[in-house]
């Protein structure tokens, strides 16, 4: 039996913690119809749901990799139990194999022998130069020409497999929806044929791609032998952490100040809007760049914080989401202080004022109710731009930590491998395409919550 | 309207200092300069001798605020805030760690920077305006429909996607250009043509969607009902009324980001090797030269600042129901 021990980051906390505040305004807003009837809205619209389902299968990824834990390591009986350094989650133990299967350098996808040329010893023949064999790409293979049927064989398998379980899932959806053609035809108060069509795509994608993962390395390997594939799966936790978390961080403080300035007005809105035009005057990359500088030192002249280079990283990471809300929250809170100073000239705020409700009272039980719209919207809309910033803040060197695997990081580390003869591509195509459709599904999906959330476009 | 310029300036005055006392807690108050010597050091070679060296050459040993050791007037003027920080305002920004003045350095710097970022921000500006205004002219229809699709798939990919893959197509693949670099004089254009264009094709996604709908929020007023009513042909509407009309949202929303272009663009200069300011921030960022840094984020906020005050302006010439209050 070998032991573990539960390891809780920071940022595992936080994302935890989103995801029950995720829960319990879903439960409130089951309760107030108007905000019922707007989710209802992106529940009808097609490209609100199929990017839906893109971004809810990126999140389980996101939710799987923020489980982790420490193995035991083998030690004598009656010993203390020893930890390894090496944090794991619980989507490293998933696809086991992807992580540990390391080849020496650069291999492109589904290849069975390595980019490199290599001198070798042929008994017989004395030193070659020749393409080795990968260690694990292929090495099931006894003639590396039947890759092809090897790999048609596995994909025809999986697509089976897709095609018999979509239909199932599709067969009880109509059963539920009032027939197969209602729900073809989009007949349905929730948009099922977007979503059973984005499932469609999305299996018939993943399932073979996974199944040959076990085999091939499927996006190629990297400059140290590490899958692409691999590191992809791991991004998409950084890329959700910087999106989200960062807005949890920044959207109490816009809320608040915005709603104050607005209300209150007087000296409060004046000190409220000097200190959110004096943070907006410092151009955005340069205020982050200042900040992450001085945060990588007091990070670097304190060792002792971190049991291990996974909690430094975890610590940096969620800084720079600090960092990248005290930056963003101005925009926000200007929206909301605006849209509270005409709120509170409306008759009911006034009825409610004399009637002697308490102002916080007004506020919570009146104002913020009717602010919500644009706390939403605000809120995943800024989702696709700080998954784009991480990106490029990564590149600059201000990003996440380099050891911590980010889209960011794998675009830094591969820029230089298109100089490269013949051409690395494989690291750089998998990075921007996972980024960009993370992004293209986030986007679409704003606009879908923007559209049934806005009362101007109704 | 000159003293309404003259109220504005007043005003920016306080934010400035404002900007000036943030970066000088963030960069002497959240660490302290002893921090920042061990951090430019390295592990190895420190040690207290060292680490006051460092501070003495740099002038970070004084006191923070007050200086009560210096007499007179210089207890307030021999401290590292006044000498660091106050002294920005009037352009003295002090040493780089290579020793070269920041101040001369950001003034040779600037043309290079400008030389990208003019002809990017102009050319851009004519492409999205006309692509919007073609989108909106073709509204509900299915060509506007894919447009916007397009719109929103461009917006969704990295930026760092269009220069690494514009590089590459263009200047490796194809040889059309050189694939980076700066010249002097008018020889320079070959080095321009291709980071402007990758500046120009990434900006167009998010700049065209706004415009759109900047031109279709025109599109919906009453104005336009009337002109129809009058039986103008749609064309003479359009180009007559409402992009006139249009722009002047458009235009003002921009003029803020004019004095910007002097600082240039991080990600194209470094890329493209051009000795700009932006790749002076980013090289001064990965050497840790704080003082660098400092100095780029007080000019950054200062060109802001006149950013804003031209919007203000702007809003004032083109609208003249706003008045100088």
């Amino acid at each position: 039996m070998m032991g573990f021990q539960i390891v809780v980051l920071w940022s595992d906390v936080l994302v935890w913690l989103l995801l029950a505040t995720g829960i319990g305004v879903g439960v409130l807003i089951a309760r107030s119809p108007p905000l019922l009837a707007a989710w209802r809205r992106v529940g009808a619209s097609r490209a609100g749901m199929a990017s839906a389902t893109v971004l809810l299968a990126f999140l389980c990824v996101g939710l799987l990799d923020s489980l982790h834990y420490r193995v035991a390591l083998d030690g004598k009986q009656g010993d203390k139990t020893q930890y390894a350094i090496e944090v794991l989650s619980l989507l490293d133990a998933l696809v086991g194999p992807l992580r540990t299967e390391n080849e020496k350098t650069y291999s492109a996808p589904f290849a069975t022998h390595l980019y490199a040329k290599e001198t070798v010893d042929r008994p017989g023949q004395g030193t070659v130069r020749e393409f080795p064999r990968l260690k694990f790409g292929g090495a099931h293979l006894d003639d590396p020409a039947a890759l092809v049927d090897d790999v048609g064989v596995t994909a025809f398998r999986s697509v089976a497999l897709v095609t018999l379980g979509w239909l199932a899932l599709a067969g009880v959806v109509a059963l539920r929806c009032g027939g197969w053609r209602a729900v073809w035809r989009g007949d349905t108060a929730f948009a099922w044929n977007a979503v059973l069509a984005t499932l469609a795509v999305m299996l018939l994608v993943l399932v073979p791609l996974f199944a040959l993962a076990g085999q091939y390395h499927v996006f190629g390997t990297d400059k140290v032998g590490q899958d692409v594939l691999y590191q992809i799966l791991k991004s998409v936790r950084t890329a959700l952490i910087i999106g989200l978390v960062t807005t949890l961080v920044m959207l109490p403080v816009a809320v608040l100040l915005g709603i104050v300035a607005g209300y209150f007005r007087g000296w409060v809105d004046d000190l409220i809007q000097y200190l959110y035009t004096v943070l907006n005057s410092i151009p955005g990359v340069l205020l982050i760049a200042a900040a992450v500088l001085m945060m990588q030192v007091v990070i670097d002249s304190h060792p002792e914080w971190f049991a291990t280079a996974a909690e430094r990283a975890d610590l940096r990471l969620l800084a720079l989401c600090f960092i990248l809300g005290i930056t963003s929250w101005t925009g926000l809170c200007r929206l909301l202080r605006g849209e509270t100073l005409k709120l509170r000239e409306l008759e009911y705020i006034q009825a409610a004022q004399a009637f002697g409700v308490s102002n916080w009272r007004i506020i919570l039980r009146h104002i913020l109710p009717n602010l919500m719209h644009i706390v939403i919207i605000a809120l995943v809309m800024d989702f696709s731009g700080l998954v784009l910033a991480e990106a490029v803040l990564s590149y600059v060197g201000i990003g996440v930590d380099p050891t911590m695997t980010s889209f960011g990081t794998m675009i830094n580390n591969a820029r230089m491998e298109l100089g490269r003869e013949p051409v690395v591509w494989w690291s750089l195509a998998a990075a921007f395409s996972a980024m960009f459709i993370l992004v293209l599904a986030a986007n679409l999906f704003a606009d879908a919550v923007r559209d049934a959330f806005d009362p101007r476009a109704a | 309207m000159l003293a309404y310029i003259v109220r504005r300036l007043l005003y920016a005055i306080p934010i400035l200092i404002g900007v000036n006392l943030i970066t000088f807690a963030l960069f002497f108050i959240v660490n302290t300069p002893d921090d920042m010597a061990r951090m430019q050091l390295g592990i190895k070679r420190v040690t207290p001798e060292a680490i006051d060296k460092w501070k003495a050459e740099r002038g970070y040993d004084k006191p923070l605020f007050v200086n009560s050791a210096a007499p007179g007037l210089s207890t307030v003027t021999e401290t590292i805030f006044f000498e660091k920080s106050a002294r920005m305002f009037v352009g003295d920004f002090g040493r780089a760690e290579d020793g070269r003045d920041i101040a001369r350095e950001i003034g040779a710097r600037m043309g290079p920077s400008l030389a990208i970022a003019l002809p990017t921000f102009i050319l851009g500006l004519f492409v999205t305006v006309s692509l919007a205004l073609i989108l909106a002219f073709f509204r509900a229809t299915a060509f506007d429909f894919w447009g916007v699709v397009l719109c929103v798939a461009a917006m969704s990919i990295s930026g760092l996607f269009y220069i690494i893959g514009g590089q590459y197509l263009i200047a490796k693949v194809w040889k059309l250009v050189p694939i980076s670099g700066f010249g002097d004089g008018l020889d320079a254009w070959r080095f321009l043509v291709l980071p402007v264009f990758i500046g120009v094709l990434s900006g167009i996604g998010s700049s065209t969607r706004w415009y759109r709908t900047i031109f279709l929020e025109e599109v919906s007023k009453d104005y336009v009902r009337t002109a129809r009513a009058k039986g103008l042909p749609e064309t003479i509407v359009f180009f007559r009324h409402i992009l006139r009309n249009a722009l002047i949202p458009i235009l003002t929303g921009v003029v803020v980001v004019i004095p910007l272009l002097f600082m240039g663009s991080l990600l194209t200069e470094s890329f493209f090797g051009i000795p700009g300011l932006g790749s002076y921030t980013i090289d001064a960022i990965q050497a840790q030269d704080f003082a660098v840094v400092r100095s780029m984020v007080f000019i950054g906020s200062v060109l802001y600042i006149v950013g804003l005050i031209l919007t203000d302006i702007s809003y004032t010439l083109v609208d003249p129901r706003i008045r100088f209050s």
